[in-house]
């Protein structure tokens, strides 16, 4: 896909002007679908009722079709504030337990996928007989494995971290794979010559040319696969009974019909599906730096 | 034609022998002569350049010497051993049509690349790259990345990076090519000098006939279908030179006889 | 430099031949055998001739893989690797005896597809035909139409196009649930999962799409004074060709996952992401791994099939040009 444009100053009008477009339409499709809903059983038991007292009763309404921003806004608020880290009450416990094998299955993932691309690189062999398979694996729903990753996981003692860190892992291997041996292939005729004119082993070829020139298609792919690592690990979340993390909480929001719970499940969901991806855009603008191609 | 003096050194073995070298490429399928029975000898502190028509198999010699391509017949000798071994004896410095040179390191670091390889000091590779970048008048830019140069320049760090080591030969593939002419003219006077200072021995392979004449000892006219070499042009022009030379009749008559040359070559 | 390899004619490549097919035969001759039982106990036999076995293989492929030539040997290697695997699958799983909760056999996988056909064609119809096809041509007309509409608003362009890259980092999914909440239990709320995540990188495309073309070339158009109409569609919409099609293959796949995920989160009776959900609950696994056979062949299918769309359509364009 596209890589992801890095917000200007001159975009940032316009942008703001669009997110608050978007919380204006929020409000407004909040009293129009819950409209049908407060009618039935806040008003009309109430009497003859006026379009404020309307607008009043959908925007804070228990269990509202789709709450309003400062509903989900003030049950993230009292999530995080009122109760401690260590509770399940608090988002942020959910946050640490999905973040946890996020991280976790990221890490891993990438280091098998670094070293499977220079292998793959180095090797006749692997490339004809194994890459194909890693490429073709893209087009393939990779997360429809999960259950059967859990199964075989639990039936063999595994539970907690370690499964939903297995799932994350596999989803961040397959991009980080490709991108690296595109980019460990990436130096010109001109410049692997050179390096063989100077006499350079593979392993010099290897650390001086090739890995500094795949660093560029490597950070895209890392941005790629923590994000769909984290969806492996809230996913992997939901078949285990659902107890803790983000995905749990989506799920047992749906069962018990706590539509506030579920948004602002997503909502956190979201901020930190942002905040790894920042994470590694800045680790990105550090490394990289203003290269520019000559 | 008089000898063009040549520095006498201990060593009489050439820098380069090419005794009847072929290359044939799809033997079996479309046969194509790159090179067909070349015989060239070059001595130590020679500038010699190959010039040609695009086809007539001057690169394919160049990179023959230099162990990247291999020859089918014949045989190739790099101060007496094979290319295969000078390259491992880093005998010589290679500098491509284009500058090749890293993105991600600055001049200096470039520069440093090859002897980093070589695995000296750190402490080493600093000093030497310095002293070189000073030798190609980029002092100043140590700090710089490619891209913040002009095309001149970093061919100039791609030239600078090539000497960085010392090697005894120098292989240059139209190192000026991209360039524009009046860059072209200043960085032919400067290469000029450097050779002038240094001696060292020169494969120099150019299709502009000014350039081939204005900087080499020797001028080997090469033509295509089959690869091969037609004339071998002593230069009678003196060792110092400067570009003032290139309206001189002597410059003009050496200038002519290549053209001629080429000329024979292209109705064989 | 690397020297150059065999020429694939002769008798080495005659010898690789015989090695990959002769193993293959002994292969299937060993499976057969009384040694590969799950109730003859293991011992050193079995295993050496399992060890000898997996050499060949290794041998066979190294040897393919070296062979220069035609497109089709590298393609050749990758199939001749992905039978041995299935082939060591089925050995390991038989002989050991290994519970088929944990890893079936492939063939155990092979015959509960045989066995579920009506089932999975019912799955296939709910998430595939009803759920999947439907998102994804709805996303992706909206994200084009709404790329379209703004292209001529830089303001609307430079505040959306920000928002929607960022989308891509954070797990869109998860909206199934509110999803089932507003359209219900059925294909629909999938269809719409699936809407929400191929919308935004159509959108993102089709703008990166529709600059794509030259400067040389819009003024070319210009001096023509050809109006917007004109060079939309003589010049921009075809310069964005290769970059709709990117993002028509990224989207299937993303497609396919949202809606079996989606279906992860409550589903009525049948789908994909479903059976593979529940199946797994009972520890029916010959039908999940069924189920996800269906899975992987469906979005292989349909990225194969966009590929040569793609090459008739954008044919022009030197990535295509370049495989010939």
């Amino acid at each position: 896909m596209a890589t992801t444009s890095k917000p200007s100053v001159s975009s940032l009008f316009p942008i703001t002007v669009i997110l608050l477009a978007v919380v204006v339409a929020w409000y407004g499709l909040t009293v129009y679908l819950n409209a049908p809903g407060a009618i039935e059983r806040v008003l009309d038991a109430l009497g003859p009722w006026t379009w404020q007292d309307l607008v009043n009763a959908t925007l804070n309404m228990q269990r509202p079709v789709l709450p309003a921003p400062h509903q989900v806004a003030a049950d993230l608020w009292t999530s995080l504030v009122d109760w401690p880290l260590d509770s399940p009450r608090n988002l942020l416990y959910h946050v640490a337990v999905t973040g946890e094998s996020t991280l976790v299955g990221f890490a891993m993932g990438t280091a098998l996928g670094l070293v499977l691309s220079i292998c793959i690189v180095h090797s006749r062999t692997l490339d004809r007989a194994l890459l194909p398979w890693v490429v073709a694996s893209q087009s393939v729903p990779v997360l429809a494995i999960a259950p059967i990753v859990l199964v075989i996981l639990g039936s063999m003692g595994f539970s907690g971290v370690a499964p939903k860190a297995v799932i994350a892992m596999y989803l961040c291997f397959f991009p980080v794979t490709v991108a690296m041996v595109q980019g460990l292939r990436s130096p010109q005729v001109i410049e692997t010559e050179m390096m063989h004119t100077y006499a350079a082993s593979r392993w010099q070829a290897l650390w001086m040319l090739r890995l500094p020139a795949a660093l560029p298609f490597l950070f895209p792919a890392l941005r790629v696969g923590i994000a769909a690592g984290l969806v492996g690990a809230m996913v992997a979340e939901l078949p285990t009974g659902a107890q803790a993390g983000l995905g749990a909480r989506l799920l047992t929001g749906s069962y018990y019909g706590q539509t506030i719970q579920i948004w602002s499940a997503l909502v956190m969901s979201a901020l930190l599906g942002l905040t790894l991806t920042g994470i590694v855009a800045t680790i990105e603008t550090l490394v990289l730096g203003n290269r520019r191609q000559a | 034609m008089t000898q063009s003096p040549l520095l006498s050194q201990a060593s009489t073995v050439p820098a380069v022998q090419v005794t009847q070298a072929s290359l044939i490429y799809n033997p079996l399928q479309a046969p194509v002569h790159a090179l067909a029975d070349i015989d060239l000898s070059i001595a130590p502190g020679e500038f010699v350049s190959l010039i040609g028509p695009s086809g007539c198999g001057k690169t394919t010699l160049l990179r023959v010497i230099a162990d990247l391509e291999h020859i089918t017949s014949g045989s190739v000798l790099v101060n007496g051993v094979s290319p295969h071994e000078a390259r491992l004896a880093r005998a010589y410095g290679y500098v491509f049509q284009a500058p090749a040179l890293f993105p991600w390191r600055t001049v200096l670091g470039n520069v440093k690349l090859p002897l980093q390889i070589q695995g000296r000091s750190s402490a080493e590779c600093d000093a030497i790259a310095r002293q070189h970048i000073e030798r190609v008048g980029l002092s100043g830019f140590e700090t710089k990345y490619p891209w913040q140069l002009s095309g001149g320049m970093q061919q100039r760090a791609s030239i600078a990076r090539a000497l960085s080591f010392e090697p005894r030969i120098l292989m240059m593939d139209e190192p000026f090519g991209a360039l524009d002419e009046i860059t072209r003219d200043r960085l032919n006077e400067q290469l000029q000098q450097l050779w002038q200072r240094e001696r060292r021995t020169v494969v120099f392979v150019t299709h502009s006939i000014a350039e081939a004449v204005y900087l080499s000892t020797r001028i080997v006219v090469m033509s295509p279908r089959p690869g091969r070499i037609v004339r071998v042009i002593e230069s009678t022009l003196p060792d110092e030179r400067h570009l003032g030379l290139r309206d001189s009749p002597e410059f003009v008559a050496l200038a002519h006889a290549v053209r001629e040359a080429l000329a024979d070559g292209h109705d064989e | 430099m690397t020297q150059s390899n065999s020429h694939p004619t002769g008798s080495s490549g005659l010898m690789t031949a015989g090695l990959v097919l002769g193993s293959l035969a002994l292969a299937f001759v060993f499976l057969g055998s009384s040694l590969a039982s799950n109730e003859t106990p293991k011992d050193v036999l079995f295993w050496s001739a399992a060890a000898g076995l997996s050499f060949l293989a290794v041998w066979g492929i190294r040897r393919l893989a070296a062979i220069e030539g035609h497109a089709a040997f590298a393609s050749l290697t990758a199939t001749v690797f992905g039978l041995w695997i299935v082939y060591f699958w089925q050995l390991l799983t038989v002989a050991l005896d290994v519970p088929r909760v944990l890893l079936p056999a492939p063939w155990l996988i092979m015959q509960s597809l045989w066995e579920h056909v009506p089932t999975l064609t019912r799955d296939f119809f709910q998430t595939v035909v009803k759920a999947v096809v439907t998102g994804w041509v709805l996303g992706c007309s909206l994200g084009f139409g709404v790329a379209l509409a703004i292209d001529r608003l830089p303001f609307l362009q430079r505040g959306l196009l920000p928002i929607a890259s960022l989308t891509s980092t954070i797990p869109l999914v998860g909206v199934a649930p509110i999803a089932v909440m507003w359209f219900g239990f059925d294909w629909q709320s999938k269809a719409a999962v699936v809407v929400l995540m191929t919308f935004f990188p159509m959108l993102v495309s089709t703008l990166a799409g529709l600059q794509a073309s030259n400067r040389l070339e819009r003024e070319l158009m210009h001096s023509y004074a050809a109006n917007y109409g004109r060079t939309l569609w003589s010049l921009r919409l075809p310069s964005a060709v290769p970059f709709l099609f990117s993002a028509l293959k990224v989207n299937a796949t993303l497609a396919l996952i949202g809606a079996i995920v989606a279906e992860f989160f409550g589903s009525p009776t049948s789908g994909l992401g479903f059976r593979i959900s529940t199946e797994a609950t009972r520890m029916n696994m010959p039908l999940v791994w069924a189920a996800v056979v269906v899975s992987a062949v469906t979005g292989s299918l349909v990225y194969a099939i966009l590929v040569a769309w793609e090459r008739r359509i954008a044919f022009w364009h030197p990535s295509i040009r370049g495989q010939r």
